[in-house]
């Protein structure tokens, strides 16, 4: 009976956390005539019209592509910083170890809002602005100490014999770190990926304001068409909802996961 | 674990460290440069101190936005916390509905943030919005683009709605860490549901609610884009977080100095929570740290 009770309660929760998202995918399936028109629960005639305009559009699909370009561009450049320094962290003591460790998770806690202006006035002096590279650098600022965090996290987890062995067997550094360490902790670079690509997926303020046409991400393109005068529902719901879609694609193999990569690698 | 003493590792870091130069502290100095200078153009700047601080400290549309946050922060962890412990010790243990409870909870975490804010207002809205429309079927009138408590219920909510999962997700971690001899020993006492729960899960949780404290608190204390895209600070000024009012001052009226003035100052106070989270890192941590 006990179990019974704790079933239902999880189950009022979990409804009361898919209706927003259930609303939005309701509505990205009707068209704005449609929607305006009749309050429905559900679709009464599903039309598949509004993904169809942001395949087909490149001013939409462009947003998407643009986001994925800079996303990836970023994933790498944390990923290959972070890697060695990550090693460092959890395998030597070396002088202000602990300060740059902290500095690191000063930068991820820093609003984003504070390093707005600056940014843009460093990105203009370059040229960058409007250019993948520079969200993709910017979004390093949370990105590679998070990155660095939660590697180190699945590096302390190897124990040091393993190196002192290689190095035995006449492992030279590079060829041990590539060849026998990294394959060790590939589940947690696959983590550290994916929640890269997440952060830098769901932000929005750098990305907006430091492009203007050709890098533009898909969430400015939708901020812009909210400020226009009759705005379509039915196709901000379904861009909405594919903005979803890659999260929510591999969200499973990260299960076990998720408590650490939002703590910061330490839970 | 013990480590290797050897500071030739900072060659290890010194990608990173240029990297994260690059992306924090040349903005950084710039912040610090035009905090103290009026800046007419290029070629013309005078120094003027702390003059700017002084404007910012007097500024009353900024201790409002100061104590909207204040009272926002605070709301939002009086419900989440306690929320995210109870989902937790509801969710399956093992098993596949472990594994798919999960899932769902992590799912509005994966969502972008202005999407969140676009989930909102179609699911509010009066005319269009479930939300909306049954509140106002139930006879109370609701619209959180004209009335200023409206708008605010509705951000806190959709903030609740957002991050309790966050809060859920390290609840549970923390359940799961303790080991099933705790209960065994607790069954064996013959304790109540409520007695395991304050002498055995709420002490073993303690290190990861301290996280989930004060990442909630940071977090919403820099909270912009789903209010934004939500509301954009109105009513009136009634959903003007800090972020947004900051975000106002830099790129909508281009007040530099005022703006910068203000960021230092805000950066100070996040900087001061980041160190009191860094510690309660470290006390929960893998003990070498510490």
């Amino acid at each position: 009976m006990k179990i019974q009770k704790r079933t239902v309660a999880l189950i009022i929760y979990f409804i009361l956390l898919l209706l927003p998202i259930y609303w939005m995918l309701n509505m990205s399936l009707r068209t704005n005539a449609d929607i305006l028109k009749v309050f429905s629960f559900y679709p009464q005639e599903p039309t598949f019209e509004n993904y169809l305009k942001i395949f087909t559009d490149k001013s939409w699909y462009s947003g998407y592509l643009n986001t994925i370009y800079y996303v990836s561009m970023n994933v790498v450049i944390s990923l290959v910083t972070a890697l060695p320094a990550a090693y460092a962290f959890s395998r030597y003591r070396f002088l202000g170890d602990k300060h740059m460790f902290f500095w690191l998770l000063s930068n991820r806690m820093a609003p984003p809002a504070v390093f707005l202006l600056p940014f843009f006035q460093l990105y203009s002096t370059f040229g960058l602005i409007d250019t993948h590279f520079a969200v993709a650098l910017s979004h390093c600022l949370f990105n590679v100490p998070l990155a660095v965090w939660i590697l180190e996290g699945f590096m302390s987890g190897v124990p040091r014999e393993i190196d002192e062995m290689a190095y035995i067997d006449g492992y030279s550094f590079p060829r041990f770190f590539l060849t026998v360490f990294t394959p060790l902790i590939r589940t947690g670079i696959g983590v550290t990926a994916f929640f890269c690509f997440m952060f830098s997926w769901v932000e929005l303020l750098l990305a907006r304001t430091l492009t203007t046409t050709a890098a533009k991400p898909i969430a400015a393109t939708m901020t812009r068409t909210v400020s226009a005068s009759g705005l379509d529902w039915g196709l901000l719901a379904a861009a909405g909802i594919l903005t979803i879609v890659p999260g929510a694609l591999v969200i499973y193999f990260v299960r076990n996961h998720l408590a650490k990569g939002f703590a910061l690698g330490r839970v | 674990m013990k480590k290797w003493e050897d500071n030739k590792a900072w060659f290890m870091v010194i990608p990173v460290f240029l990297v994260v130069a690059v992306s924090a502290i040349l903005p950084l100095m710039t912040v610090v440069n035009y905090s103290i200078q009026d800046i007419f153009g290029p070629d013309n700047r005078v120094f003027v101190g702390l003059e700017w601080y002084q404007e910012v400290l007097s500024d009353t549309r900024l201790h409002d936005a100061l104590k909207r946050q204040l009272l926002f922060s605070s709301l939002v962890l009086l419900i989440e916390i306690p929320l995210g412990v109870l989902i937790a010790m509801l969710m399956p243990k093992r098993g596949w509905g472990a594994s798919l409870s999960l899932v769902l909870v992590a799912l509005p975490l994966l969502i972008p943030w202005n999407v969140i804010g676009t989930i909102w207002i179609i699911f509010t809205r009066p005319d269009i919005g479930l939300f909306g429309a049954a509140i106002n079927a139930l006879g109370v009138p609701f619209d959180h683009t004209a009335a200023p408590f409206d708008a605010w219920v509705t951000v806190l909510l959709m903030e609740v709605w957002h991050w309790t999962p966050l809060v859920v997700l390290l609840a549970y971690a923390g359940l799961q860490a303790i080991p099933e001899a705790y209960f065994q020993a607790a069954r064996i006492d013959g304790a109540s549901t409520w007695a395991t729960f304050r002498y055995i899960q709420l002490p073993k949780m303690r290190g990861v609610l301290t996280i989930a404290v004060l990442l909630r608190f940071m977090d919403s204390f820099l909270i912009y884009a789903e209010p934004f895209v939500l509301t954009g600070g109105g009513p009136g000024n009634s959903t003007t977080f800090l972020s947004i009012y900051l975000v106002k001052l830099a790129v909508g009226q281009f007040d530099l100095g005022p703006a910068a003035a203000f960021s230092m100052i805000y950066f100070l106070i996040v900087l001061l929570f980041c160190w009191l989270f860094y510690q309660a890192l470290l006390k929960v941590g893998t003990g070498d740290k510490s």
